[in-house]
């Protein structure tokens, strides 16, 4: 099973004696103990940074312009809440569910391939000169943990304008805790990993991220049921304006999402860059042109959408596709996302409000097959496959979306049926008609 | 005394206020409305969905007149507003049945 890149230039996270890591800068020998590198530390403090800034207030935006006026306030709220929680619980035990390697055994399937043990909990055992691999671990733990924040807080589009607080806060609570742990344990926390043993490619998060947020969001949708009048009453964003600030951030904030997980400050870093703002251009431009035939005017709503459709692709992409691919993937997300935020949601008829499963998880699924082409030095990547075949790493890659789905369909309704019988989900028929920055805030985001 | 109300597109406004200025009228109330009449309305659309919007921004403008200048002011304003396309709006006269200026106390006739 290859790993590592050609010149050690791919790097993939993992614990701290599995991390085939080379520090470009120092030139180290591979077995040599890996030293603090200041400038991959330095470049993974701004990227903890940019995602955190993804999140609050990027995505926060996002969602906020495109809620009606009466809910923009509980959209806010739960961005920020979300991101409270999770840090808190990321502390108490969340990082070490993820990233404890005890049991893990290479190549070998046991309880540890699915989920962490508890012996970091608390953060324990990390201190100021902690490392993991050449960055300090404490940079390490923030950083994961500013993905650990932004997954949950993507599944608060599919259920906006009609959940309760509460309910949001133990369902997130709980999602966090059983199923974005293990996703992020079973990809990204070394050998013995069930994914990571199979040999997928998920450079920052197509699986962990994208397709499990996008699967929850329409499982939520499904169980929570329709809006109050949807489809027939019109519900417009109220504030587009605020939509494009947000989607903006997502752009720019992204450099460290995916640039970021080279965990390193050099050609992977650099070449995650370069893809990831080729594929956003390609998809925006994608769904602009796909819309503007469609529809015969092209949208400021579909333009931001298209690019963030592009960067939630080539998030599985970026550390092993080149230009070439960054290309077609964009361009793929962005006409397939286009078709499925807006034929598909109609034809089906789930009530999906920000289209997280339109953009997340059909934007994660369609780079997370991509990439098992498009990492092949013959189709522009720059992966070393080793002895493995075109077709054995997207089947590769395919398996692990299949599993991606099951695991976080299946969980994430099992953990919604548990809060509604706990305090239920949804808002009362009157709360929701008032808007829930009224109902559940005491408060009016506009007082004009 | 008459309230006269003219709903008018509200790219006139200025247009109405320098007119009725010209024939004497002093004061005016100016209100953003919706309106709806035989003007179609248009179409929105986000991601894909699309929906009618049949009410239109319009203003509404108020302006208590003496009984003498009705007319004239009546005239104007619906000459002033308009373009000869379909929701120019409406004008309407209704009995005003007192006024008066609050900061001097005047009432009939000298409080418009």
């Amino acid at each position: 099973m290859i790993r590592s890149g050609i010149r050690g230039e791919t790097v993939l996270r993992g614990a701290l004696a599995l991390l085939p890591m080379l520090a470009p800068a120092l030139g180290h020998a591979q077995d040599a103990e890996p030293v603090l590198d200041t400038g991959n530390t330095a470049w993974m403090l701004t990227s903890t940074v940019l995602v955190l800034f993804m999140t609050l207030p990027g995505l926060a935006l996002f969602y906020a312009g495109m809620v009606r006026s009466k809910n923009v306030l509980s959209v806010l709220m739960q961005c920020f809440a979300v991101t409270a929680l999770i840090t808190v619980l990321w502390m108490l035990y969340g990082y070490s569910l993820a990233f404890d390697t005890t049991g893990m055994v290479d190549g070998e399937i046991n309880f540890n391939s699915f989920i962490g043990g508890l012996k970091k909990s608390f953060l324990s055992g990390i201190g100021v000169d902690s490392l993991t691999g050449t960055i300090p671990e404490s940079v390490f733990a923030t950083f994961q943990l500013t993905f650990a924040i932004i997954t949950p807080a993507l599944i608060v589009g599919a259920f906006a304008e009609r959940m309760r607080f509460s309910a949001m806060l133990i369902f997130l609570g709980l999602w966090f805790t059983f199923v974005y742990t293990a996703m992020t344990h079973m990809v990204w926390s070394g050998d013995g990993a069930l994914m990571w043993d199979w040999g997928v490619l998920d450079f920052a998060g197509g699986t962990v991220v994208h397709i499990n947020a996008g699967v929850a969001g329409l499982v939520a949708a499904l169980v929570l049921g329709k809006r109050k009048g949807y489809p027939a009453t019109p519900m417009p964003p109220h504030n587009l304006a605020l939509t494009v600030i947000g989607a903006s951030m997502l752009w720019v904030g992204w450099f460290g999402f995916n640039a970021g997980s080279a965990v390193s400050a050099g050609g992977s870093a650099g070449m995650a860059m370069l893809v990831t703002q080729i594929a956003t251009a390609a998809a925006a431009l994608a769904w602009m042109f796909s819309e503007w035939v469609s529809h015969g005017k092209p949208s400021v709503l579909g333009i931001a959408s298209g690019a963030v459709t592009g960067l939630v692709a080539v998030t599985p992409a970026s550390g092993t596709v080149g230009p070439p691919g960054a290309l077609v993937i964009g361009f793929v997300a962005g006409v397939l996302c286009f078709l499925a935020s807006t034929r598909l949601k109609r034809k089906f008829g789930y009530d999906d409000s920000l289209d997280v499963f339109g953009v997340h998880a059909i934007g994660g699924i369609v780079g997370a097959v991509l990439t098992g082409m498009f990492a092949f030095p013959s189709l522009g990547g720059v992966w070393d496959p080793g002895e493995t075949t075109m077709g054995a790493q997207v089947w590769i890659q395919i398996k692990s979306v299949l599993f991606t789905v099951l695991f976080t369909g299946v969980g994430s309704f099992v953990l919604l049926k548990l809060v509604d019988l706990l305090v239920g989900l949804r808002v009362s028929a009157e709360d929701e008609t008032l808007g829930l920055d009224l109902a559940l805030h005491d408060e009016r985001g506009y007082n004009l | 005394m008459k309230l006269i109300t003219a709903i008018i597109k509200p790219f006139k406004l200025d247009d109405l206020r320098q007119t009725v200025a010209h024939i004497g009228v002093q004061g005016l109330t100016v209100t953003e409305v919706l309106g709806l009449g035989r003007q179609l309305g248009h179409v929105e659309r986000y991601r894909g969905a699309a929906h009618r919007v049949d009410l239109q921004p319009k203003t509404r403008v108020e302006l208590a007149v003496e009984d003498t200048i009705v007319d004239e002011v009546v005239e104007a304003i619906t000459n002033v507003a308009r373009t000869g396309r379909s929701g120019d709006g409406k004008v309407f006269v209704a009995k005003l049945a007192a006024a008066v200026r609050i900061r001097t106390g005047e009432t009939g006739a000298e409080a418009v």
